[in-house]
């Protein structure tokens, strides 16, 4: 099957373009490392413009009419604007490409024992293109009449007319920022589906590979499954915004409810797009600080596969209250239920690989523990959304936001700092300060409970979404719901005041931290066996594997780990 | 005539045709093929004529499963092609028979309780105001429903 | 231009690299189009009376388009076989037959949609109309990118390099040319 002969993977001629400038070699570089951190380094920018977002409308909500420092009077239009803008943002410009392209860029070329991505120039255009998505989304909030104000999912003809959403050039660039995004992700997916199926390092079969590289590669095949319909609906979209089509008005033979199916075709597909990776980062975390082998490792991929496929028969849960046929409904229900089973019985797998292991309490670990318990949380109470009856009540209350994000931001904030504090010392060659980690982490976890749980209480009390003031609903301005909405924006302050620590800790480490060796965690996957930081072309000598990634504490061995690359 | 021989895994070439685990392309009569395909597009086209809509029908879209059947296997060599790709484009095939059998139960009818679409067309140019629809709305259309 | 990787020389699968890709962009053009159709199919089964509005486009001119599709897609597999022979200038000459036949059917389509829209058939006519410039238009879109990649892989193949991509360009246009095989009974013949 694959050649077991060494490959030489050092510089061959044209590669060793080592002092080209810097334009070169930062901007228009194909290194799949240089484009991992391009992508990391957009989606965390973007992360704070949409934090800070979260700050603005949630000043608003607490404190109805003020002036919120930084940023001014929130307007009815500014309020729509800001929460459309933070949704799409945290999931379209910061959960994937942090998550997907930018750990999916690292991590699979290393892990498979390859020197670079198989499409290393189309990987280059993907990430030039994900930039002009973020360059049309950002040009979108300054054109006349503001930025998109019709919320993530965009529903026409709301989002169709700008006699409606009154911002008729902001939705547009929207839906271009978004359409742009697309094509970018679809490019870079199928580059890494064809670098992890085919660009194996010699001796690695399917099951040696690493639950990371499994985990991004599936989240790719649903992406690109379940995007298309999309597409067309935004080109559909689009067409109506500005050709004066009726794709989506039944007055001109068109159907709303097709873009809300289209747009939810993949949308419920999509949140598993972001989650898988999350969950292949703390997979790796939890093995190599429990010493301990991934329990159930095919289970979890088999389980992880069964949840793609049925991802895509859950969707209409986000339309129980859309006028669609209640049978349709009932059919939803019952398979939106059964998809928590696989994702619970994975959380089961995650801690039955803790229980007896040797663990250490570092930084990556404690993000990794956080992410099962706060996501666990976020699924239960999916569960009651899941059910359409009670999502008849709950729909649209900010029992929904909490939900979401009790499971999103797992994913894109937790999971993303476990994997960041993880590999920072292979992609910048430095160790983090685990004093200040810690504390960011306790200053992260312990106010984000705080902004949510309240939220939960809201929704159960009728407090809908979207609303940019709440005097203007006397029974949800008592002085408890105010208490309750003033209590998670205080958290929502605080949560992001500590993350000033990360951002310093990030940038003083990756200037000044002391030297990392190869493997100071000491894993056995295979990019610890690089050079930290990696060079070009990652390995003078090709690695060649010989054994999964997950043989920790083998018994009659002097160490508790058994790299991939040692011959045995 | 396919051959099912895999070539020895090297890598490939800048000059070869072949990649590493090709099986041999086999000696096809391309033309013919292509002669086949015309006359499938001649029946295809002639089928309408007939008049009778059912015969039409399974002459336009028979036809087209034949002709992309045709072009797949002896155009696209999807028959010597590893299961693997079979594999991926039924699954896609089969997500969009699903997205129609989802979403036709609501997305086709044509109305419901205390609503009704609209046919939906105008003959010149408009603009999308939306009251402005139904202006040129042909009488026999509003009868028409789900068939 | 760059040196490739050792990644794009691997065949885990044992299919060339090159190929598994394109298989796996057709992947996703299947379910972009399929968004596009089904959608259409939908609106189409669920409004009869969008029957009148399709009996307007001419199916001759449709069918002369499929021919020409078929013929293109001829030229593109007997490229490939030229490129299986190591004769890459005679590929080279067929693929460019090729972008012939690609340029031919979108100089019909021009002619065909300036006589619609001065008969007053544009976009914006209605939900038939919407769907049919947009379908076409949509697979206008990818013929042209395919043409635009059918040259630049010509013009390395009439040098006899990267053979193995007239294989891969070649299945990307027998996939164009499937999706014109459906949309000629849909928008054409069904009426």
């Amino acid at each position: 099957m694959a050649e077991i002969a060494h490959e030489h993977g050092h510089l061959p001629a044209g590669h060793g373009h080592a002092e080209s400038n810097w334009f070169i070699k930062y901007l228009w570089s194909t290194d799949h490392k240089v484009i991992a951190l391009q992508y990391m380094f957009t989606g965390m920018f973007m992360a704070m413009i949409a934090g800070f977002m979260a700050y603005v409308f949630r000043m608003q909500i607490a404190y109805p009419g003020m002036n919120v420092p930084f940023f001014g009077h929130v307007s009815p239009g500014s309020y729509n604007a800001l929460i459309t803008n933070h949704g799409s943002i945290m999931v379209f410009w910061v959960a994937m490409p942090v998550l997907l392209a930018g750990f999916g860029n690292f991590l699979i070329p290393l892990m498979c024992g390859c020197d670079d991505m198989v499409f290393p120039r189309i990987n280059r255009l993907s990430y030039q293109l994900f930039f002009i998505s973020a360059v049309v989304l950002i040009v979108s909030w300054f054109v006349p009449g503001g930025g998109f104000g019709g919320a993530w999912t965009a529903y026409p003809p709301l989002s169709a007319v700008g006699k409606y959403n009154l911002t008729p050039m902001g939705s547009s660039l929207w839906v271009l920022a978004v359409a742009l995004e697309f094509v970018a992700f679809l490019l870079g997916g199928i580059n890494f589906i064809v670098t992890a199926m085919n660009a194996r390092a010699p001796g690695m079969k399917a099951f040696d590979v690493p639950l990371a590289v499994w985990m991004i590669v599936v989240a790719s095949l649903l992406f690109m499954a379940s995007v298309g319909p999309l597409i067309a609906g935004a080109v559909m979209l689009l067409f109506d915004q500005n050709l004066g089509t009726g794709f989506y008005n039944p007055t001109r033979g068109g159907d709303p409810v097709l873009w809300q199916h289209l747009f939810w075709f993949f949308g419920h597909p999509e949140v598993y797009v972001v989650l898988l990776p999350a969950m292949g980062i703390v997979a790796e975390v939890i093995t190599v600080f429990s010493r301990k082998k991934m329990f159930g490792y095919k289970t979890v991929i088999y389980t992880v596969v069964a949840t793609g496929v049925l991802s895509f028969f859950v969707w209409a849960h986000h339309q129980f209250v859309a006028g669609i046929d209640p049978r349709m409904a009932n059919v939803f229900t019952v398979t939106t239920v059964i998809i928590s089973i696989p994702i619970a019985e994975m959380c089961f797998l995650y801690i039955a690989t803790l229980y007896g292991g040797s663990i250490t309490f570092t930084t990556p670990m404690l993000w990794a523990l956080a992410f099962i318990a706060e996501f666990l949380i976020g699924g239960v109470t999916g569960i009651y959304l899941g059910a359409s009856g009670a999502d008849i009540f709950f729909h649209d209350t900010y029992f929904v936001v909490a939900h979401f994000h009790y499971t999103f931001y797992p994913i894109a904030i937790i999971g993303t700092l476990a994997g960041i504090t993880f590999w920072f010392p292979k992609i910048f060659g430095k160790m983090m300060n685990e004093t200040m980690g810690k504390i960011h982490f306790w200053g992260t976890i312990i106010p984000f409970n705080f902004i949510f749980i309240p939220m939960f209480f809201l929704g159960m009390e009728g407090e809908h979404r979207r609303i940019y003031d709440y005097t203007n609903f006397p029974d949800l301005a008592n002085p408890w719901a105010v208490s309750m909405r003033i209590t998670s924006t205080v958290a929502l302050v605080v949560m992001l005041l500590f993350q000033f620590i990360f951002l310093f800790n990030f940038i003083y480490s990756m200037l000044r931290g002391p030297k990392a060796e190869k493997n100071p965690w000491k894993s056995n996957t295979l990019e610890w066996t690089a050079d930290s930081p990696p060079p070009h072309g990652n390995w003078r000598e090709m690695p060649t594997v010989y054994r999964g990634p997950y043989e920790y504490a083998t018994p009659g061995r002097e160490t508790d780990y058994w790299p991939q690359d040692e011959r045995a | 005539m396919t051959s099912t021989a895999h070539a020895p895994a090297h890598g490939t070439a800048h000059g070869s045709a072949h990649g590493p685990g090709d099986a041999h392309a086999p000696h096809r009569n391309y033309v013919k093929i292509w002669g086949i395909l015309c006359a499938l597009l001649v029946v295809s086209v002639v089928g309408p004529m007939l008049g009778i809509r059912w015969v039409m029908l399974i002459t336009a879209f028979g036809v087209a499963l034949v002709k992309a059947y045709m072009v797949a296997k002896n155009f696209m060599h999807l028959d010597i092609e590893k299961p693997i790709v079979h594999w991926i484009l039924l699954v896609a095939l089969a997500l969009m028979v699903l997205l129609y059998g989802a979403l036709a139960p609501d997305v086709q009818k044509g109305e419901g309780t205390g609503w009704k679409k609209d046919a939906g067309f105008h003959h010149s140019f408009v603009t999308s105001k939306p009251h402005e629809a139904g202006k040129h709305e042909k009488p026999e259309n509003a009868e028409h429903g789900k068939p | 231009m760059s040196v490739k990787t050792i990644a794009t020389q691997r065949a885990s699968m044992n299919i060339p690299t090159g190929r598994l890709a394109v298989w796996w962009v057709l992947v996703s053009e299947i379910v972009i189009f399929g968004g596009v159709l089904v959608s259409y199919l939908m609106h189409r089964l669920g409004h009869p009376e969008w029957g009148e509005q399709a009996a307007y486009t001419n199916m001759w001119i449709g069918a002369t388009n499929t021919f020409v599709l078929l013929t293109s897609s001829l030229s593109a597999v007997l490229a490939h076989q030229a490129a299986e022979k190591g004769d890459g200038p005679k590929a080279a000459r067929l693929l460019y037959l090729t972008v012939l036949g690609g340029l031919t059917f979108l100089v019909i389509k021009s002619f065909e949609w300036t006589h619609e829209i001065r008969e007053g058939f544009v976009l914006q006519s209605g939900g038939f109309w919407s769907y049919y410039y947009t379908a076409a238009g949509l697979h206008a879109f990818h013929v042209m990118a395919g043409m635009g990649v059918i040259l630049w892989v010509a013009n390395d193949a009439k040098k006899n390099q990267e053979l193995h991509r007239v294989e891969n360009v070649g299945i990307y246009w027998h996939f164009v040319d499937i999706v014109w095989i459906f949309l000629f009974p849909l928008l054409y013949i069904a009426k």
